[in-house]
């Protein structure tokens, strides 16, 4: 009989769960769902140069960096080029079709671009090689494998956990003949500076505030908010897409939950680098 | 046609207006945005501004009244203070308060009225509202956001650069006190405009 119901009146079978101030999958308002990392060769991309497989609940998000070398554009010389892309194929959610990318992926591409750029958990100029001649260029390439809501909080996990497995060999630039030798053997970690983690709530009824909403409770959200905060407390990025207004307050409230699931995070990464350190 | 100093958007908005039948929904009115930038084909930063006011849009917009209809608004960058991209912020609000006096003029039944402000943080911690195009690349951060009329609350918000929080909440506090200058100044267009 609930199986009817929550097909015929979605709204109302969440408002009865929402007014006993928990979810239908037993968490609480401000409760996350089950995060689980895989980072480097264990069971991600062999290929690439960094990988990592982030697992939110049923939301699968794999990030995979690629890095190659490129002339730094003419009007920023000691820069290199990071360049995000977010790919939702068909396979991961019956809502997206096959084709050109749609307006989430290319919105969601434009957010990580942002953040990235905002946070400046990689500095351009750390990538640069030669000065006007050779920089790095990292392709990141996200892509959803399993659409369950709260795309953009896994995407960002991805990314910072495959950003931190990725070694760049060392590049010489020869006197002689000018070419670059790529040196493979010798490989260095890329320097982090921040460590960016994302947190999207959704707002219910104009009121309600719900911490990672699955792909259900997002189609009945009247809004959206992800907030991105790196490790010092500061704002990386407020990204309130429209939807329902938010007061100061309420505002400030959602910041609180998103420091203090940044100390979560942090910690599951630590961990996870430690253990495939070799030691 | 809305212009903020140098900076010029025109909008033009159409509907409630049949809806394509891929596009049309049950029970309210679909809302499409389309941007287009000054120069150049439009990219995926345009996409993701699009996503931006047409849900900001969505909120406002009482569109149960008027269900399996489609609602277009297009907004078409005039001039840019000089820069070529998207990337500057105030064109963003901007385009709210354009899509805001569109939405007005069309008669379309809204909640409330919304205007779009934009807060550049200068590197000494100054707050500046509606900055010009040197004052946001000289800032260490710049936030948009879309105010409310009714409760001064937060339709929208974005963020370009790095903040603490309370500088955030700082910036919010004197954009809720600059929106009434906004929409002291919708009124006085639109008496203007129904005068006539």
């Amino acid at each position: 009989l609930s199986i009817c119901f929550r097909t015929v009146e979605p709204l109302e079978y969440y408002r009865r769960f929402l007014k006993e101030n928990c979810r239908p999958d037993g968490r609480e308002l401000g409760e996350f769902r089950a995060t689980t990392v895989n980072i480097g060769n264990t069971g991600s991309i062999t290929t690439a140069d960094g990988s990592a497989l982030v697992k939110l609940g049923n939301t699968t998000v794999i990030c995979g960096v690629k890095a190659e070398l490129a002339a730094p554009a003419a009007d920023s010389s000691n820069k290199g080029y990071i360049v995000p892309n977010v790919e939702l194929p068909s396979l991961c959610s019956e809502r997206f079709r096959s084709g050109p990318p749609g307006e989430e992926a290319q919105a969601a591409s434009q957010f990580i671009a942002d953040v990235i750029e905002n946070s400046q958990m990689i500095v351009k100029e750390d990538l640069c090689i030669a000065n006007g001649k050779l920089a790095w260029v990292l392709y990141c390439d996200i892509i959803c494998l399993d659409y369950d809501g709260n795309l953009l909080d896994a995407s960002v996990f991805a990314l910072l956990a495959a950003l931190k497995n990725v070694q760049l060999p060392s590049v010489i630039i020869s006197e002689e003949t000018g070419l670059s030798e790529v040196n493979l053997k010798q490989k260095t970690p890329l320097t982090i500076r921040k460590h960016p983690v994302a947190t999207s709530l959704a707002i219910f009824d104009d009121t309600l505030l719900i911490v990672d909403p699955t792909a259900e409770e997002e189609d009945l959200a009247t809004g959206t908010v992800t907030i991105v905060t790196d490790e010092e407390g500061r704002l990386c990025s407020v990204h309130k897409p429209g939807g329902s207004p938010l007061t100061g307050a309420k505002l400030q409230d959602c910041i609180n939950r998103a420091i203090t699931r940044h100390k979560e995070v942090k910690k599951l990464i630590d961990k996870v680098i430690k253990s495939i350190t070799p030691k | 046609s809305l212009s903020a100093g140098d900076t010029s958007v025109l909008a033009g908005l159409y509907g409630p207006a049949e809806a394509k039948l891929s596009k049309e929904l049950p029970d309210r009115a679909a809302l499409e945005v389309l941007l287009r930038p000054k120069v150049g084909l439009p990219g995926v930063l345009e996409r993701s501004r699009e996503q931006q006011l047409r849900q900001t849009c969505e909120a406002v917009v009482l569109g149960v009244l008027h269900p399996r209809t489609a609602v277009t608004l297009v907004l078409q960058v005039l001039s840019d203070a000089g820069s070529i991209s998207f990337g500057r912020e105030g064109l963003l609000s901007c385009c709210l308060n354009a899509a805001c006096m569109g939405l007005l003029d069309a008669g379309l039944p809204l909640s409330s009225l919304f205007c779009g402000i934009t807060c550049a943080l200068g590197p000494d911690g100054t707050i500046v509202l509606d900055p010009t195009a040197r004052q946001e690349q000289e800032a260490r951060a710049v936030l948009t956001f879309a105010i409310d009329r009714s409760e001064r609350k937060v339709l929208m918000a974005t963020t370009k650069g790095s903040c603490s929080v309370e500088e955030m909440q700082q910036c919010l506090v004197s954009a809720q006190h600059a929106a009434d200058t906004i929409f002291q100044f919708y009124r006085d267009s639109l008496r203007r405009r129904c005068s006539k």
